[in-house]
């Protein structure tokens, strides 16, 4: 299993083999110990528990937005693409100026009528190519160019990138928080002892969509045939035909349409934004990626979910760790995941090439 | 006279090993004994003007805390410049480093429950805590940070570059939040005092350098002087320790893995082995940066452990020439003096002479992230390239397709023929 992966799975085994064991026994006694806790919390408080599997996966769906942005990058040209948290935090940026201008122009409060609507639509539209067009112009001035260096330069290149973003970030918005315009109603929803915001459902009508017509794109059209044979082998696929550098461009835009979306949803659900506000979720969002086996688009979806699902639990049920401990629960998942299955829940392990 | 010259073809002694040995050694020595005099004995008598510029614009504090940055970034240039192993949570080390001195040089003491004095500062005798000597405290953290490196590295190092890239990420914020979160109330026991911090760590017993008066006492928390001969010793150690490891069997055995792992492995490289004891030692080196940080500092808080001081730590050793011990020393030098001094000292003075009013750290971000960008872009190798990691960063830029590569079942062969031999 594990060592499949990497190299040091091709030496042979002098020792004796116990590690193997030992692990296997590790990884299922941990995943028993969260079925208990689950459990646990389940009997203690139902309704809690469900309340908090509902902010879980409400969060959960914009994770995967931002998460398959990275998988698509990532399953193309092997980039962890660190600026794509920010390029999600300049999302959430534009889309408060859509929807304040909005506002200014309409002169008046747009609640959740037929106008505010549209104005969400607009935004929703405005904010997806803004961030493509961003997305698409970085990999174009900057990772282009490294497509062949050794793995550091483009990292390094993401990176930096990353600090630029945050730069705009900052200039745009200031160091602190600011209350941002929201045009989604207010108010939640009892069902059964059970509160759902109706941000919830606002939610999963724009996220199953938008994640329907991804897999959609790239599983059925012309444009993503090109792309999965992109992902196998770039000369082969320019042999083949494929203009790789307009496909990877595509790539780009369609993960950077996502950050969009995700950056315009997150603004409307919470409300506010920092100009760091990229680096964490977008640490989070890799963590899900990685969870659900990066390169894999169902993976990212359903790492997307489980990481909000597993955020949403601790913080919010009785014998969570709770919010102070939100990141070290989530880069414990992301460690034990790494150790014990590297290829993540979806992904399939691929060799070491020579 | 009569017989004819000829020219004998000497063996050029290897100049480089040379130059290592004493050329160095000797240069720091002059170096720090200049820094030493003109801080110790000339600055305090110089006329007010040159004075307040050379504070301005150099100022001893900020000197110290550039050789801080340059030992950690010596030793993530052993990680990551040597054994090639990405390392994006390198700031845990130093967190290690600094809560290890917090906890033995402080009155802490874990709620008043220890309390001893071991060589540690006279003066704090009669309080409670632990009072360790100095020299004792490297140890201990060297020590705590070299376990910790085996405890992340162990499980973590046979990932891939990318995602042992993650891994360590992880661990640069797991172990920083739980220092932040270490009260009553997170922990059930008060590890770290959280945001209110550890302090103030015991003074050290020191050679006092202070206005031009030398003695024998306690160094205070202004005797940034006595701080920088300690600094540039620790700095000296840790650059002769990466030298003499880069020439020795280890060394080479970590230049190999960085090269090409699995070649290495089949020839006979102990993998697991020699990455371990480059975590570790890439561990220490952090950690003693740790220590030397809270004993500058004074006290031990958990906010400047983020992801961005492991990102600065990785520019030093990137942009300076990944490899090169030189090339990162200027590095970590440059860009901690950029960051600290230079950067809000140019904006003033462009301020000043333009009449404008631009807010230049605020520029941080941007230069950073456009001096990161441009260099990957246009000059890959740092500032001081070594001469091989030059060649392997413009490898396949000459062309677009790569050679053709051999299938996973040769290698699996050779292993095992490898085996048979023996």
């Amino acid at each position: 299993m594990a060592q499949s992966t990497t190299a040091a799975g091709t030496l042979p085994r002098t020792r004796l083999n116990l590690s193997a064991y030992g692990e296997r026994i590790a990884g299922y006694t941990i995943l028993a110990a969260v079925a208990v806790w689950l459990g646990i919390n389940f009997i203690d408080n139902p309704q809690q528990f469900m309340t908090a599997s509902v902010i879980g996966i409400s969060n959960g769906a914009l994770y995967a937005l931002i998460a398959l942005g990275y998988s698509l990058v990532y399953g193309i040209i092997e980039l962890i693409n660190f600026a794509h948290g920010d390029l999600f935090m300049l999302g959430t940026l534009f889309s408060a100026s859509v929807v304040a201008a909005a506002f200014g122009l309409l002169n008046e409060p747009v609640a959740m009528g037929p106008l505010g609507w549209v104005v969400f639509a607009a935004s929703l539209a405005l904010a997806a190519a803004f961030c493509a067009s961003i997305n698409v112009a970085i990999e174009f001035l900057a990772y282009r160019r490294l497509r062949h260096a050794p793995k550091l330069a483009p990292l390094i290149t993401a990176v930096g990138m990353s600090f630029i973003l945050q730069f705009i970030g900052l200039k745009w918005n200031h160091s602190g928080q600011r209350d941002q315009p929201s045009v989604l109603p207010q108010g939640s929803i009892s069902l059964g002892g059970v509160e759902i915001d109706t941000s919830f459902f606002v939610v999963l009508a724009v996220v199953v969509p938008v994640l329907v017509l991804m897999t959609w794109i790239v599983t059925k059209t012309r444009a993503g045939k090109a792309m999965r044979a992109t992902a196998q082998d770039p000369d082969a696929a320019r042999l083949m035909g494929v203009n790789v550098n307009r496909i990877i461009s595509f790539t780009f835009a369609m993960g950077g349409a996502l950050a969009g979306v995700a950056g315009l949803m997150y603004e409307q659900v919470v409300t506010t934004t920092r100009y760091d506000v990229g680096l964490q979720l977008g640490l989070i969002a890799f963590t899900a990626a990685v969870l659900g086996g990066i390169g894999s688009l169902p993976g990212a979806v359903l790492g997307g979910v489980l990481i909000g699902l597993i955020q949403g639990l601790n913080e919010g049920v009785k014998y969570g760790a709770g919010q102070r401990w939100t990141q070290s629960v989530v880069f414990s998942i992301l460690i034990l995941m790494l150790v014990f299955r590297p290829a993540g829940l979806l992904g399939k392990a691929t060799r070491e090439k020579v | 006279m009569s017989q004819p010259t000829i020219a004998v073809p000497t063996p050029k002694r290897p100049q480089s090993i040379d130059r290592t040995r004493l050329g160095w050694p000797l240069g720091f020595t002059i170096a720090a004994v200049v820094v030493v005099v003109f801080y110790g004995f000339i600055l305090p008598f110089l006329v007010p003007g040159v004075r307040v510029w050379v504070q301005d614009w150099l100022p001893i504090s900020e000197i110290n805390v550039a050789l801080i940055w340059a030992m950690s970034a010596l030793g993530l240039n052993i990680v990551v410049g040597y054994a090639g192993l990405l390392d994006l949570g390198y700031v845990a080390f130093w967190a290690l480093g600094g809560y290890t001195t917090a906890w033995l040089m402080s009155d802490f003491g874990f709620g008043g429950k220890v309390n001893f004095n071991i060589f540690g500062s006279p003066g704090a005798a009669s309080t409670g805590g632990i009072h360790l000597n100095v020299v004792l405290v490297f140890l201990a953290a060297a020590a705590v940070c070299a376990l910790f490196g085996v405890i992340i590295g162990a499980p973590t190092l046979r990932l891939r570059s990318d995602y042992l890239a993650l891994v360590t990420l992880g661990f640069g914020e797991i172990i920083p939040q739980i220092f932040r979160n270490g009260d009553p109330d997170g922990l059930g026991f008060n590890l770290s005092n959280a945001t209110l911090g550890i302090g103030p760590i015991d003074s050290m017993t020191f050679v006092r350098i202070n206005k031009g008066e030398v003695a024998v006492g306690q160094m205070n928390v202004f005797d940034h002087v006595g701080r920088f001969i300690l600094f540039s010793l620790l700095t000296a150690l840790i650059i002769f320790v990466s030298l003499r490891l880069r020439q020795g069997r280890l060394g080479r055995a970590w230049l190999a893995i960085r090269e090409d792992e699995l070649a290495a492995s089949a020839m006979g490289v102990p993998l697991m082995r020699a990455k371990l004891s480059a975590y570790a030692v890439g561990a220490i080196a952090g950690g003693i940066g740790g220590v030397a940080y809270a004993l500058h500092l004074g006290r031990m808080l958990p906010d400047p452990f983020t992801f961005a001081v492991s990102i600065t730590l990785l520019a030093m050793v990137v942009l300076g020439g990944m490899g090169n011990v030189w090339g990162v020393l200027l590095g970590a030098l440059v860009i901690s003096w950029f960051n600290s001094t230079g950067l809000p000292q140019i904006g003033d003075s462009f301020n000043s002479t333009f009449g404008t009013n631009v807010d230049f750290p605020s520029f941080n971000f941007l230069i950073f992230g456009g001096v990161l960008v441009l260099m990957m872009l246009f000059r890959r190798e740092g500032f001081l390239p070594e001469s091989r990691t030059r060649l392997v960063l413009h490898e396949g830029e000459a062309g677009d397709t790569q050679a053709e590569e051999p299938e996973q079942e040769l290698v699996d062969e050779t292993t095992v023929k490898s085996g048979d031999v023996k």
